[in-house]
């Protein structure tokens, strides 16, 4: 029996560490330890529900596990074979507890392929990574195959790159191939700057191997001997990880000389980052990776000709890398059969915001946003309406009710005005106000922009002013006009791919909610409630019964009231920070 | 940048030495010597930037523009308690707004300074990702998840009293 425990980043914020710990610990006291292995495993992507246990092999999924429910799991599923009925998850909709994790509406649909170790394996153990196929790809390519052959596979599978380009990636290593150079480089862009996303941290967290394994395969295919994985110091875990699997793939003799005897060179080392999201571009992280200040450069040169120190480098997201081992353990054919025709394969999305699950999934491309946020994702949290779900990070576009049927591909979600990015996907409901997201990413552009170019550093600033004009309800009908003409520029003008997506927040949201920039405008009127300077919180006289909930949770102490009778909140001093609203149970609470 | 010099700590400043030449004084080190930097003295105070660029062989602007490049850097101490307060997108929908409103009103200080007393410094980072737990507070290398504006001053209490 194996007792599988979520290791990732979400699971272990809430003491999955102490929970592998305490099942170790009774396993032992009870002598069974050599019956029952407790596993650390990667994040099994259900992490709204976490810390996840999960039993195999009759597959019990047990969910929001605390420290202190150890014993009982040992005593009764471990020894007597009763299910811990508590601990089981129960379906939103029909609220049956569901045992099995496939029964499951999140992973049915799902179909997980750079996610297939995750929650399966110990991340820390390359024995387990080799038991699940690991290193077999990468023996069969160098052993029995051409670099020309194993490029071929890759275009034929029709892999594209999920970095966010969407750049077919067997292309890229045949054009890396044919440039000549004493010495080339194979890089894997773990920088992951969408802010809300997780998803190629979660595949080094929980299959590092997969990686580098790939990576390895890159390497002989454009004829490069080092690899270098760029990553930010802020994940400290994967880092960890990533540290011990390289150690254990040189142990092994699985990267370093003469590999498996092929007589093919290979070695990585990872680099560090130190948050700056346009060093996600691969330019800028080329330079980062000198040790220079990571500003973007002119293409081209592209990497491939000229790249780290001036060498032929090809750049590779991690997720498009975790998919390039299976490709050669099932065959091209098999791949190109998933997903669309001109996007093969599943797509890992980091599903976040005011819906149910939320979590890691992987979906094969075609999928519809209907079937991610309402099966998958449970549908929205608290019986509240969907209002929109943007994908694509900073770069991409917020979706509405009438693109909930649209096919996910890349080119489907450029169409409507969105993209495919890295994979972030926030789900939002009718309290969020749609300037004020377009004015979140703004706000996070140009923070970010490196400053560079003056479209970029200097536009997106006033995007952000005007924007924060409309949502203070101070801007009139040309600001609106200004505000689409600027992005045009900034768009057209900017020199990297950051600039040239930055207004996309804007220009989606003022083409799908233009309803709302109006009322903004022209009634000084927040539709969602959200806007701070354009509504006020109020107590209604006939709902409320003076429990003084309100009063006592109001951090700046500005509603009064005695006991059983009317409250009142003064509004000169009132923060609008909406815990009256939050606290009240009587409904008497709301927002004018 | 401030106008009183700080005197370095002579063993701190010999460990950064060491670190350096670990990554054999090598210009295209900067980053990662400025990392070991960081751990070692906290933050890159002008003063710390200006052995690095003596030991790395590099002018003072060169080390000054790569440090305030990266948002990971910073030239300002942090509290005894730092506080991060998660606005990634997921966070951001989910509240971390007001969070961050109430953080900064409890304490009386902006997003990136410290407390008079040197307890408590606010500063923002995106997605640690943990989002379904959002919206996600880190204080030091403790998380809190489901943070609400009310339990903002629940979570101050705990380093109240552990002074
Ligand atoms: C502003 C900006 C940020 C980017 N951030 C990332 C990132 O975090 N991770 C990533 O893999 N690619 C990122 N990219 C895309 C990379 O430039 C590059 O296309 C990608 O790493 C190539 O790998 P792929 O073909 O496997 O997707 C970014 C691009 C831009 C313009
Ligand atoms: S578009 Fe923005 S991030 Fe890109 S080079 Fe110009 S200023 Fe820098
Ligand atoms: S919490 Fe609601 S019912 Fe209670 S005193 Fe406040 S407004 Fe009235
Ligand atoms: S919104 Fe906040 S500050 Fe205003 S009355 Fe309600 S609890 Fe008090
Ligand atoms: S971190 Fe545990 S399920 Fe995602
Ligand atoms: S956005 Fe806050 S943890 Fe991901």
């Amino acid at each position: 029996m194996h007792l599988l425990v979520c290791g990732g980043t979400g699971c272990r914020a809430s003491a999955s560490d102490m929970l592998y710990e305490n099942l170790k610990k009774e396993i032992q006291e009870q002598g069974l330890q050599d019956e029952v292995q407790v596993i650390t495993t990667g994040c099994f992507g259900f992490c709204e529900k976490g810390p996840i246990v999960k039993v195999i092999p009759d597959n019990t999924f047990y969910v929001s596990v605390e420290p202190r429910d150890a014993s009982e799991i040992v005593a009764e599923h471990v020894i007597k074979g009763r299910r811990v009925e508590r601990l089981l998850y129960i379906d939103p909709v029909n609220k049956k507890q569901i045992a099995d994790s496939k029964g499951m509406g999140f992973y049915k649909k799902q179909i997980r392929i750079a996610l297939r170790n995750c929650g399966l394996i110990d991340p820390e153990n390359i024995d387990e990574y080799l038991a699940a196929d690991g290193y077999e790809a990468m023996g069969r390519v160098l052993s029995e195959i051409t670099p020309e052959e194993a490029i071929q596979e890759m275009i034929d599978s029709g892999l594209r790159g999920r970095g966010g380009g969407g750049f077919p990636t067997g292309l890229k290593w045949q054009i890396a191939s044919k440039v000549p150079g004493d010495q080339k480089y194979v890089v894997c862009n773990a920088d992951e700057g969408d802010p809300g996303a997780f998803m190629d941290r979660s595949i080094l967290e929980g299959d590092p191997h997969s990686v580098l394994e790939a990576m390895v395969i890159n390497g002989y295919c454009i004829g490069a001997t080092k690899g270098l994985i760029y990553i930010r110091a802020e994940y400290p875990l994967a880092i960890s990880r990533l540290k011990i699997a390289i150690d254990q793939a040189r142990e092994y003799g699985l990267l370093g000389k003469d590999i498996v005897g092929s007589g093919f060179d290979f070695d990585v080392e990872i680099r560090y980052g130190a948050g700056a999201f346009v060093c996600g571009e691969e330019t800028a992280l080329i330079h980062s990776m000198e040790g220079e200040r990571g500003e973007p450069t002119f293409k081209p040169p592209f990497p491939a000709q000229s790249g780290y120190l001036g060498k032929p480098t090809n750049v590779n997201n991690v997720e498009t890398l975790a998919n390039v081992p299976v490709i050669y353990n099932k065959g091209a054919s098999w791949f190109a059969g998933i997903g669309t025709e001109k996007s093969t394969g599943t797509k890992v999305f980091a599903l976040a915001g005011k819906i149910n699950n939320v979590g890691l999934i992987e979906v094969p491309m075609g999928i519809t946003l209907r079937e991610v946020i309402f099966e998958i994702g449970g549908g929205i949290k608290d019986g509240k309406k969907f209002r929109a779900v943007q994908t694509g990070g900073p770069s991409g576009g917020c979706l509405t009710e009438k693109h909930l049927d649209t096919p996910i591909d890349f080119d489907n979600l450029l169409a409507v005005g969105s993209m495919m990015g890295s994979g972030g996907m926030i789900v939002m409901d009718e309290d969020d106000c749609m300037v004020s997201v377009a004015k979140f990413y703004l706000d996070f552009t140009v923070e970010e922009s490196c400053g560079k170019c003056s479209p970029c550093r200097i536009g997106n600033k006033r995007l952000f002013e005007l924007l924060e004009k409309i949502t203070r309800g101070q801007a009139d009908k040309e600001d609106l006009d200004n505000l689409r003409n600027l992005s045009m520029v900034i768009r057209d003008t900017s020199l990297c791919g950051l600039g040239q997506t930055s207004p996309n927040p804007v220009l989606s949201t003022m083409d799908n909610f233009m309803e709302e920039y109006i009322a903004h405008v022209e009634e000084q009127r927040c539709p969602a409630g959200s806007c701070k300077d354009l509504i006020r919180y109020e107590i209604i006289p006939e709902n409320c019964v003076g429990c003084t909930a309100c009063a006592r949770n109001c951090p700046v102490n500005c509603i009064a009231g005695e006991r059983k009778q009317l409250h009142t909140i003064d509004q000169s001093l009132c923060i609008k920070c909406g815990a009256c609203l939050e606290k009240c149970k009587f409904n008497a609470v709301a927002i004018i | 940048m401030t106008s009183i010099k700080l005197k370095l700590k002579e063993s701190e400043v010999q460990q950064l030495k060491e670190a350096a030449s670990s990554f054999n004084n090598e210009p295209g080190e900067l980053i990662n010597v400025l990392h070991k930097a960081q751990e070692i003295f906290g933050y890159l105070p002008a003063e710390v930037q200006e052995v690095v660029a003596q030991e790395m062989n590099v002018s003072v602007a060169k080390v000054y523009g790569v440090v305030t490049f990266y948002s990971f850097f910073t030239m300002l101490p942090k509290g005894r308690y730092p506080i991060s307060i998660c606005t990634g997108t997921a966070c951001y929908v989910r509240g971390a707004e007001k969070v961050l409103e109430e953080f900064k009103r409890i304490l009386k200080v902006p997003v990136g300074e410290t407390t008079p007393d040197g307890k408590f410094s606010i500063t923002c980072l995106r997605c640690v990702g943990a989002c379904g737990l959002a919206p996600v507070v880190m204080v030091g290398d403790k998380t809190y998840g489901r943070v609400t504006t009310d339990g903002v001053k629940d979570i101050l209490k705990e380093y109240e009293d552990a002074e």
